[in-house]
């Protein structure tokens, strides 16, 4: 672990003035897996759609603090250079109506591609890195919504990863998913590390401890401790850790 | 008969009754109109200018003249009514301006069709000078269809799941990028569907077109949009009226015409619509 990528300082998050992130400090390295665990409600979606400023979309939202992207403030850069550099994949699979190919074709036709054999070879690759190549590549032209559950999943990281990010969100993706579904996204995450920095929300503690490098634990809203995955999961610092991990809790 | 499932026969039987009154006075008027324009319906009504006091001839200029007011009303209400219904659904804030134009398109549908006919005949003719022409007719039918053709196109929009908009933002659209491909595209069956109802609406109305385009009587097809012409609804109005002794045929025969015309029109719709459910996958 090296460069730091992400990192956040004194940062608050609110909805309709009400606090659901307080004060968070924390950083992200480059090429880790930070699995990102906690209790339902307490700010793990909210921080993930924080960084790449996706809870805007809401209008009661407001924000205190800077979150930094590789040293420069997310606020002073314009919001589809930020969101093309940092995707995000949702809990749900969701795809849009359209082929598999013009589903992935979509974020870099939105960022001006417009070549054909140059958005031919960004879908196949992201194909590629998501696993997903093998299954779809003789019908790239069907509907995406006649994929399974499984791979509509991996579709939406092949749609993410074709418009070239640095950074991969992933909020809760398997929770919609039968474990053989998951095992392949898990496996696609493993691979993707070479070139991307991930970052995974989970409710499922056993799939942080599988995929990620460090852990953070989140409760209320606030950060209860961050370190290694092996250090965080064998012996915690906080007891309130300690009883989430044992599931006394949540 | 006193079993839940008797009762459940007769209330079944109840309801298929009045629900065959709904549909009576429909086919009674298509029947009644086809039936007593046998006779006079033929190649001639349709393509000829009317002669010897509107008594015999045919209707073209009535047809053309309503043809071109669809047109012109189309032209100022589908760009002001879509556009407008994107605004309010995508960008507007929820705030005391954007309810107050809300409040407003509830209230201008429920405005009674005369009531639009003066206040065109006061702006468009007589204000702005346009005289009884196309243009002013064309103007008065845009606002009358403004109502139905945002609220069909705000429900369209609305339709559009709200997911297809942030899988756009999150690959980085820019927001017209998101409503040009990922939500126009979707909410475009309703749209049409909508527009081309209040159009067909349009179509058929007399009260707007009174003061501000219709003509008695003008066998000659108009040269531009400042000149006056006859339309479909208001000559069926004066030769009802207005000509004695005229052919009853003639009178429903034009009517027939004009009930083709719209039927027409929102089998356009319906077609629209069934082509893009087949289509529609989530």
């Amino acid at each position: 672990m090296s460069d730091t990528i992400i990192e956040t300082k004194r940062f608050s998050a609110y909805f309709d003035g009400r606090c659901v992130l307080k004060d968070l400090e924390m950083k992200i390295f480059a090429h880790e897996i930070l699995g990102i665990i906690g209790p339902a409600n307490s700010g793990k979606t909210t921080f993930l759609r924080a960084l790449n400023r996706l809870n805007y979309l809401k209008p009661n939202y407001s924000e205190k603090g800077e979150i930094y992207f590789l040293g420069k403030n997310i606020n002073q850069i314009k919001d589809s250079e930020l969101r093309k550099r940092i995707g995000i994949i949702f809990a749900l699979p969701q795809v849009l109506p359209m082929s598999i190919y013009n589903n992935i074709a979509y974020g870099p036709r939105v960022h001006g591609i417009r070549k054909k054999s140059t958005l031919d070879e960004l879908v196949e690759v992201s194909l590629k890195r998501a696993y997903l190549w093998d299954e779809v590549r003789d019908r790239l032209n069907s509907p995406a919504l006649k994929l399974s559950g499984g791979q509509q999943q991996r579709l939406c990281i092949a749609r993410t990863l074709a418009v070239e990010p640095d950074v991969i969100l992933y909020d809760e993706p398997c929770s919609g998913l039968d474990p053989i579904s998951t095992a392949k996204v898990e496996e696609a995450m493993q691979e993707l590390r070479k070139h991307y920095t991930q970052v995974l929300v989970t409710n499922n503690t056993k799939q942080a401890a599988r995929v990620s490098q460090r852990c953070a634990f989140f409760l209320m809203g606030e950060l209860i401790e961050i370190d290694e995955t092996s250090k965080l999961f064998t012996a915690p610092h906080d007891k309130r850790t300690d009883d989430y991990i044992r599931g006394k809790f949540g | 008969m006193k079993t839940a499932q008797g009762r459940e026969r007769i209330a079944f039987i109840i309801l298929g009754i009045i629900t065959f009154f709904v549909i009576l006075p429909v086919f009674l008027t298509i029947f009644y109109v086809a039936k007593h324009s046998i006779g006079a319906i033929s190649w001639e009504f349709i393509s000829q200018y009317p002669r010897n006091g509107m008594k015999e001839g045919g209707i073209l200029p009535a047809i053309v003249g309503t043809v071109y007011l669809i047109v012109g009303t189309m032209i100022f209400s589908l760009p002001i009514g879509i556009l407008s219904a994107v605004y309010l659904v995508e960008y507007a804030k929820d705030n005391f301006f954007t309810r107050l134009i809300k409040l407003s398109i509830v209230n201008l549908s429920g405005i009674p069709s005369i009531v639009y006919g003066l206040f065109g005949f006061a702006l468009f003719v007589i204000f702005m000078r346009f005289g009884t022409s196309i243009l002013a007719g064309s103007l008065t039918l845009a606002i009358m269809s403004l109502p139905v053709i945002v609220t069909a196109t705000k429900e369209a929009l609305e339709a559009v799941p709200y997911s297809f908009r942030e899988i756009s933002f999150s690959l980085g659209a820019t927001k017209w990028q998101t409503i040009r491909y990922c939500v126009l595209p979707y909410a475009l069956p309703g749209i049409l569907t909508g527009t081309v109802l209040s159009l067909s609406r349009a179509a058929g109305e007399t009260a707007p077109i009174l003061f501000t385009v219709a003509a008695f009587y003008l066998p000659r097809l108009p040269r531009s949009v400042f000149d006056q012409v006859m339309a479909l609804p208001y000559h069926l109005y004066v030769i009802s009226t207005q000509v004695p002794n005229m052919p009853l045929k003639i009178s429903f025969a034009t009517a027939f015409v004009l009930i083709l015309l719209v039927f027409l029109m929102n089998l356009v719709s319906i077609v629209i619509r069934a082509h893009f459910r087949k289509k529609k996958q989530w």
